[in-house]
Order: structure tokens, then sequence, then C-alpha cells
């Protein structure tokens, strides 16, 4: 029957169609532009330039660049600190709670980004909650600035994503066969041997992937700094943002965004790469702990 | 450049609005008798309702979030879709010069007489030919008079200031108005061409930038009640909403001297309805409804018989509302930077990627 033979190809059509329409179609946009001239007021000038890629590596937006990945790096170290040992601990839990934990660690995007983090300014600024508690706790000095720091850019970051970095490691986690690490610890492996040898090798494709998503999502932010940040730590997100909004140079916002998209490319990669790999030696670690 | 837009404007918004903006931008339905883009709350809620109730003329309202969003559609769409719309002057210089603009007919807009002479003879278009001029006013400096020592009516106070303010002042960071006060505070021109003194304005925002709290264009009033900020740059009908919260607030125009910023409504030659929009303009000049902009938004409106009207306890809690034609005219005037543009947003990248 025909139907039923070109079924799975026409269940994918509205996905397919989707990433072509939505995905696809504005990024081969947004790379064209990226060889144009601008036109004065937004839009481009159709005479080809190489230009914008020129102007990337100026040291004054390489330097933004920089910025960008040092506080994507950051972010996305300290919440795999917090979300591994949190992701342990609900695969841990008995199975019947499992579910709930996980919703808990997602609660957060019930609520709208913004809100969650205009919910840190409240906190932070210095008539805000902390200062409040702090002096009520009887701390005399200057109220602390806490807002509008690259701190307050950094935690706003790992708050926001890091359900996304918990649920990676945490599917990683409950994939894996607790057997193992029977095995490891009945051979007389201790709780820390296991771990590092054990747990720790075979859910790093978990952390990978968790790692990769935060810092893409990280990279690109510019909300966050903007809020968070006062708009004194420009990140790239807030370069192609006023490129477009602001400077009307759509090429050079374009070109911009081609290259992290290309940065971005490269991370997930190797972040595939590195997938396969681990996967690849699993069974070496398997033939280890027994 | 983000002109002075309404106090209902919150951040979140501005920023959904700005987020949305490019793909968000289908021009307005064919329906209406008449399409208007204007910031989000610079006109009466209600204006649609009065308009058609006066007229009997359906009026579609979109809005924009800032001046740059605007241009960007009229310049691709040649302004087609729109027949009245919100722009800062220097703004409406160059859609005239594009020939985007249709003449104002006086004679289908009498209301026009309710306006002050000096506001019909501004530099960018002298007796109100393509621009009629909304709402006008300044920059200058915002204050809690109780945390700061004396008068700070200098620039200089903002961009050097005293270790006690140091990490409690915010400025704009919309790339005229950041430059403008760099540009002032050397005593050169807020038009300023001459890259030397660009760069020597950059370079003294790079070094202000050290001691402020934040870049804001949107909540620095809020920043003053709470406290949080002492001195903020701001324009004066934003200090003003400042001012209903706390007495205490005042505002300063810095003795350098500031700038004078225009908002003006623009009829598009390629719009369908040029007629309807002349009976728009002439309905927002008539002096009751022109008064709304004063009473609620707290922006001088540059019409005589609005100004007239307000009542006098607004401009004593309001002081700045006081500021005469002739001093506002006083002030130097934004103009439209043509080549120098593009040196003014280098600088201001510069600024705010320096750390």
């Amino acid at each position: 029957m025909s139907l039923y033979s070109s079924r799975p190809s026409l269940l994918a059509a509205p996905a397919l169609f989707w990433l072509l329409v939505f995905m696809l179609l504005p990024c081969l946009l947004i790379f064209t532009y990226a060889f144009f001239e601008r036109g004065t007021w937004g839009g481009v000038v159709y005479s080809f330039t190489f230009e914008n890629f020129r102007r990337v590596f100026d040291p004054l937006y390489a330097g933004v660049f920089y910025n960008s990945v040092r506080i994507a790096a950051i972010t996305t170290v300290i919440a795999i600190l917090i979300a591994y040992p949190a992701a342990y601990a609900i695969s841990r839990a008995p199975r019947k709670r499992q579910p709930i934990l996980l919703f808990l660690a997602v609660l957060p995007f019930w609520s709208n980004y913004l809100i969650r983090t205009y919910a840190w300014i409240v906190l932070l600024n210095r008539e805000g909650l902390f200062n409040g508690v702090l002096s009520q706790a009887g701390y005399q000095g200057e109220p602390l600035s806490l807002l509008y720091t690259e701190g307050a850019v950094i935690t706003g970051l790992v708050y926001n994503y890091l359900p996304f970095v918990i649920l990676a490691i945490y599917s990683s986690l409950s994939r894996l066969d607790p057997e193992l690490s029977e095995a490891s610890r009945d051979l007389g492996g201790g709780a820390i041997r296991t771990f590092l040898r054990v747990t720790l090798p075979l859910t790093l494709p978990g952390v990978a992937a968790g790692g990769v998503f935060i810092f893409v999502l990280s990279i690109g932010n510019f909300v966050t700094p903007a809020l968070l940040g006062g708009g004194r730590f420009q990140m790239i997100g807030n370069l192609v943002y006023d490129q477009f909004l602001t400077a009307n140079d759509w090429p050079f916002g374009a070109a911009l965004g081609m290259i992290l998209i290309l940065a971005m490319i490269i991370l997930l990669t190797v972040q595939a790469k590195l997938t396969n790999h681990a996967s690849g030696t699993a069974p070496q670690a398997r033939e280890e702990a027994a | 450049m983000t002109s002075p837009s309404a106090p209902t404007t919150l951040p979140f918004k501005s920023w959904l609005l700005a987020a949305t903006a490019l793909i968000a931008s289908a021009p307005a339905a064919l329906a209406a008798d008449l399409v208007i883009s204007n910031w989000d709350g610079y006109m009466a809620p209600d204006i649609a309702e009065s308009f058609k109730a006066a007229t009997g003329l359906e009026v579609e309202i979109v809005n924009h979030a800032t001046n740059e969003e605007i241009m960007g559609k009229l310049m691709a769409g040649q302004g087609k879709g729109y027949d009245v719309v919100f722009v800062s002057s220097p703004f409406a210089e160059i859609l005239n010069q594009q020939g985007l603009l249709a003449p104002i007919d006086h004679a289908a807009v009498p209301n026009i007489a309710n306006l002050y002479p000096e506001a019909a003879a501004l530099a960018y278009d002298p007796g109100a030919t393509f621009a009629v001029p909304y709402a006008w006013g300044t920059t200058g400096l915002c204050y809690r008079s109780d945390l700061v020592e004396g008068t700070p009516d200098s620039w200089n106070a903002m961009l050097q200031p005293t270790d006690a303010l140091k990490g409690k002042i915010t400025m704009l960071a919309t790339d005229r108005w950041l430059m403008a006060a760099g540009l002032l505070a050397q005593g050169t021109s807020v038009n300023e061409s001459d890259p030397a003194k660009i760069d020597a304005a950059r370079d003294l925002l790079i070094e202000a930038k050290k001691s402020l709290l934040a870049y804001d264009d949107t909540t620095f009033y809020a920043k003053l009640v709470s406290g949080e900020a002492s001195l903020v740059h701001a324009w004066d009908g934003w200090c003003n909403y400042g001012i209903a919260e706390n007495a205490d607030i005042r505002f300063v125009v810095p003795k350098e001297g500031s700038d004078l910023w225009v908002d003006t409504m623009v009829v598009m030659q390629n719009g369908d309805n040029q007629e309807n929009a002349m009976k728009f303009l002439n309905f927002i000049l008539d002096a009751k409804n022109h008064a709304w902009a004063a009473e609620n938004i707290l922006y001088k409106v540059p019409n005589k018989a609005a100004m007239e009207s307000l009542d006098p306890a607004l401009l004593e809690q309001f002081p700045n509302m006081k500021m005469t034609p002739a001093e506002l005219t006083g002030f130097e005037l934004l103009r439209d930077l043509g080549d120098a543009q593009p040196a003014y947003s280098r600088a201001v990248s510069e600024i705010k990627a320096a750390n």
C-alpha cells in the first residue's frame, strides 16, 4: 500500500517544512546579507563585498567576541558544577520521586525569561533583597554593588539555563546501568574511584551535551547582559542587536551572526565526535570495571 | 536613537517590541482610513475613538519602539502603508531628503496656528513645511537633592564625579545623547563632525564609564526614586516621572548647555490617505488634545494654546515644564549627522565595548 509505505516521509513533512521555511531560509538570507553593503537606513545595497567579515576581526569587535566566549565559558563551568550533583541526586532518588524532582528542576521555565531576569534585579540591586537581608543581619557598611556587574550577568545566565544542563546530565545518568557501579564496588573500587573511573566517563556525553547547550545559549544571549549588566558589559548578542536595530548595519550584523553560527556548528560537531568517542570507549570502561 | 518615549513603555516591553520588530513588521491592514505609527503610549489611549467621534474616520495605530525601527520599514517600503508617522526631527529631515514626505497643507491644518512661533521656525524645517512638532525638550541631569551636595550644574559632575557619586550614576546609552554629554562637556557641538573631537568625546566617555552604575534609557528615574542612583542623565520629561514620586528629585540643565530635541509628526507621500492625515494633525494640534501629552506624559508640547491651558499646579510640581520656547530654542537643535553618523555609531560601539 503506497499510503502505508510513504507514511514516514509524510509524517516528517511538517517538521521538514518548518525547518526549511523558518530555519534554513532565514539562515541563507542572513548568509547572503553578510556579503553586501549596508543601506543607510537598514536593508542592504546589492553590491558584493568582504568588508563585513574583515570588520569582524577588527580588535574592537574581536574583543567583544573574546569577552562573550569568556563569560559563556565561565557560565558553562559553573553550571556543570552545580548541575552534575543535582542530576546525580535526582538519578539516585527513588524511581517514584524522580519525575517530581525533574519537574521542580524545570519549574522556573513556566515563567517568562524576562520576568525571571527581572527578579534578579529585584534581588541584587543596592536597595534590593540581598542587601536588605544583610543590613537586617547587622551589616553596617555601604550596600554591596551586586547588580550591573559581570558576576550578575553570569548569575543570570547560569540560573536561566541550568535546567537544560541538569536534564542533559540526568538523561545520561539515568541510562547508566546500575550494575556497572555495583560491579566496580564488588571488585573493591571505592566510591570515589567508582565515580571517577566508571560513572563520570560514561556520563561525559551528557555533560558535553548540557555544556555545549548552555555555552551556545549564553554566548548569543543579549537580554541578560543588557538587563543584569546595565549595558556595561557588551556581548556578541548585544552587538548583533545594535547592528540591526540601532546602527542599521544589517550586513555587518549578519556577518557577526554567521561567525557565531559557525562557532556553534564547530562546537556541536566536536560534541558529537566526543559522544561517539565516549560510546566507543564505553566497552573499555566496562572491561576496566569488570 | 530612542526618542524620549512615554512612561507607559515598560522596559521589558520595549525589549520585546524591539526584538520582534524585524519579524513582526507587516504593514497595517488596508481597511482603515488612516494608519499611524507612534511610540507606544505617546498619545491618549482612546485617541482612535475620540478621532472617530470627531471625524468619523477609522484609525489604525501601530507602534514602533525606536526611530531606527520605523526608519527601516519606511525606507524598505518607501513609506507605503503608513500615513502619519511620529519620528524625531533628525529622522524627519532624512525622510524629507529621500522625498518620502508629503508637504503639510496648512490650509487643511488650521490648528497649526496654535504652535509657538519658535516651534514653527525650527532650523531643520522653517515654516513647518514637512514636519509638525509634537513634543520638545532638552536633556540634563536629574538628581536627588537630598543625596547630592550642591547643584550638579556641569556635565563634569556626571563624567568626572566626586567619590561620593561614583557607582551611583546612570547615563543614556542612545548614541546621540550619550555622545552629546561628552561633546558638550568639551565645549563642542552636539552635531560635531570633526573626527578628532568625536574621538576626544569618546575617550572622556570611556573614562566616565568606570564610575557608572549602568547605562539606562528607560528606568533611570526609578533608580533615583529607589536610591540606587543619586544622579542620572535624563530627558527633562522623564525626570518628571521621578519628581512625581519623590519631591527631592530635581532637574538641572548643565551650564555648558544642552540639546533641543523635537519629536515630530510627518505625513507619508506614498500613503493613501493624505487628506485624512492632515485632519489627524489638525485634531492633535487642537489645544485640548495636545494638552493631553503635557498632562500625561509630562513633556512640553510646542502648542501655545495647549501649554496655556495647563493647571498652574502642574507647572509648580514639575518646574522644567515652565521652560519657555525661548529657553528651549536657546539649546542646540539636534540635526541629522549625515556622513558623520557612522563615526558616532563606531564611537558608541567602542564606549560600550570598553572595559
